[in-house]
């Protein structure tokens, strides 16, 4: 048990039905989550990242479905749970952060309401024990006099403050594992940071295991220690977030860190990656980046892209990392840093 | 959006009333609670407005014109029109609000269901209400009041099988909206229950259309019992109530108009009353 991570997403397939045809919108994902471990997915949308958030919870689109894979958290497969079980899980176990806090929190009911709910839904607290334990949630996720907080209604917090709500909300039964859905997207650069802030130190006095999903690599850098790059519904690119952002092994994710602006050096034009990601529908053969490829050769036309492992914690889907690496050596990239403190 | 802002800031938590309680001064609700508050009053107090009993008839003094001692005059039986006209106001407000009370619950209740769970559900309720909707409201009250026969059960029996099929078009739309927000979203990711989500989080974001509704409705169903104590299908003499009051006193229109236009004029202003207080009420409950 011990040893077993707390998530463990195991060659997931999603496949969604449209009108346009099956849009193959997870294709073999597989990363872990230790207990009080943080996971940074990164790609840019419709990449799949938060498809892979909404697999976990069992909360697929209509028309949406795992075609293959296991997601085991604590040694269960949530994919074999049944409704009842499943709805156990969430919220109590595995809990979500949403992007947008304005329009994840319910417009009509006071936010110490949606916070107590939780606790009243799942652990059968009183309607009086789950308000002080909204009270007390809201102390510690640094909201300013929560007694009078308690009443107020979404619109009539800021941004920063419902986001703060939100995680009270997520935190409320004590879950081992969130799921961070671009949680700072919608904020300003300050009131981020003291987001990002507060679900470190949170994470830290409660260990739980945080996927952060998110296309800042700033933030990133900031809260976790191991990376996931996605692109076209793939994992290209894993391993720790300093050593992928000083030595990218895969073309997809140098194109993203030399897409970073450098303030210490004023360019003309940012660089950035031509073409537009493949159309999962029918997604490119062979390497899925190879269009947008400098380094494309012919043998990339071909075949599959598993994971390489290419250093000790550090796996590539890209057969030809050597010339990223290369590339990296003779102009090295900016790392998005961390917010000096 | 200035405006709301600034008085945004007026309002502190606690003095909201479904979140959103800042339109409380609109001349419009006001001028809706002030003209149904009157008409209550007039209703529920009415043996304190006159001396009369409603019911009783005086030959003798039939058909007199207004006077002091008889306001509004009295009928061909000699029953003071103005102690009627009070004493019908109970009788009409009470089945107008009972019977829309009804239906509301049913089609509210049916229309969650068909809105949420989608699939078959909404196939087979969608089906019901197209049946329903395609017979003419009025032909299918008087054919549900004509079996059942007269009185004031008939009219809740008849308007409730009749009416919920406009509260489930209005709150199964609703709710087909409502689902796709994210908060709904939220609230299945943070495992809650089907029944906590309907019920705590969708019902009261979408409940508000279907009482603004409800106020309008009750003018209708007013206007439905009238029409049908007129057709002599109502609630049965001697009780009072405006509908029959008409229609007795129709006979007497070139000698006596008061007896038909006073209760006709109590309906116009009961429904001038219920439509402020709906168009009111719209502005209060209307989501930011």
């Amino acid at each position: 048990m011990t040893d077993s991570p707390l998530l463990s997403v195991q060659d997931l397939h999603v496949e969604i039905a449209t009108r346009r045809g099956t849009v193959r919108a997870i294709d073999g994902v597989s990363f872990d989550v230790g207990e009080g471990e943080t996971v940074g997915l990164v790609g840019e949308s419709g990449c799949g990242k938060s498809m892979t958030l909404r697999a976990i919870l069992g909360l697929l689109p209509r028309g949406g479905r795992v075609t293959r894979g296991r997601i085991l958290f604590r040694g269960t497969d949530l994919l074999s749970l049944d409704k009842d079980q499943l709805r156990d899980v969430r919220g109590r176990s595995i809990s979500i952060i949403f992007q947008e806090p304005m329009t994840a929190l319910n417009p009509v009911m006071q936010v110490g309401d949606q916070i107590a709910e939780g606790p009243i839904a799942h652990l059968g607290y009183s309607k009086k024990a789950a308000r002080e334990r909204a009270l007390e949630l809201m102390r510690q996720v640094g909201i300013p006099d929560p007694a009078r907080r308690f009443g107020s209604y979404p619109h009539e917090l800021s941004g920063g403050l419902r986001q703060r709500v939100m995680i009270a909300i997520a935190l409320a039964c004590e879950p081992q594992l969130v799921l961070c859905d671009e949680p700072t997207t919608a904020l300003d650069v300050t009131i981020q940071d003291q987001i990002l802030k507060l679900l470190l130190q949170l994470q830290e006095s409660s260990q739980i295991g945080l996927i952060f999903v998110t296309h800042d690599l700033a933030v990133v850098s900031q809260v976790s220690r191991s990376i996931a790059v996605m692109y076209a519904a793939q994992i290209v690119e894993t391993g720790s977030v300093e050593s992928v952002f000083a030595e990218p092994r895969h073309p997809y994710t140098l194109g993203l860190l030399r897409a970073v602006p450098d303030f210490d050096q004023v360019k003309a034009m940012l660089d950035s990656i031509p073409g537009i990601p493949p159309d999962l529908v029918s997604p490119p053969a062979g390497c899925r980046f190879r269009p947008r490829c400098g380094f494309a050769q012919e043998d990339c036309a071909t075949g599959d892209f598993p994971l390489l492992e290419v250093a000790d914690d550090r796996a590539t889907a890209c057969i030809h990392w050597t010339q990223c690496r290369d590339s990296v050596i003779a102009d090295p990239v900016i790392v998005p840093g961390r917010v000096p403190d | 959006m200035a405006e709301a802002r600034a008085v945004a800031t007026l309002v502190r938590p606690g003095e909201t009333v479904l979140g959103r309680g800042r339109k409380w001064r609109s001349p419009t609700l006001l001028a809706g609670i002030a003209i149904l508050g009157a008409i209550i009053l007039l209703a529920v107090g009415a043996p304190l407005f006159t001396s009369y009993n409603p019911v009783t008839p005086h030959p003798v003094q039939g058909l007199l014109p207004p006077s002091a001692q008889h306001l509004l005059g009295t009928d061909q039986l000699g029953r003071d029109v103005w102690t009627r006209l009070l004493y019908g106001a109970r009788i009409d407000l009470q089945v107008g609000f009972l019977a829309v009370l009804f239906p509301f619950i049913v089609g509210t209740a049916i229309g969650c269901l068909a809105g949420y769970f989608g699939g078959w559900i909404d196939t087979i309720t969608m089906r019901a209400v197209d049946v329903i909707l395609a017979f003419p409201f009025f032909v299918l009250v008087i054919a549900i009041v004509f079996v059942i026969g007269p009185g004031t059960k008939s009219i809740y029996i008849a308007v409730t099988v009749t009416d919920w099929v406009s509260y489930t078009w209005i709150i199964r739309g609703e709710i087909l909206a409502a689902k796709r927000h994210e908060y709904i979203l939220a609230a299945r990711a943070l495992g809650y229950s089907r029944r906590r989500i309907i019920a705590r989080h969708l019902l009261p974001n979408v409940i508000t259309q279907a009482i603004v509704y409800s106020m309008s409705d009750i003018v209708f169903t007013i206007l439905t019992i009238v029409t049908l104590g007129y057709l002599g299908l109502g609630v049965p003499p001697p009780t009072p109530e405006w509908g029959s009051m008409i229609s007795d006193g129709q006979t007497f229109i070139t000698t006596n108009w008061q007896l038909a236009t006073i209760p006709g004029l109590a309906v116009v202003i009961t429904g001038i009353g219920l439509s402020l207080l709906g168009d009111g009420l719209a502005d209060l409950l209307r989501p930011e």
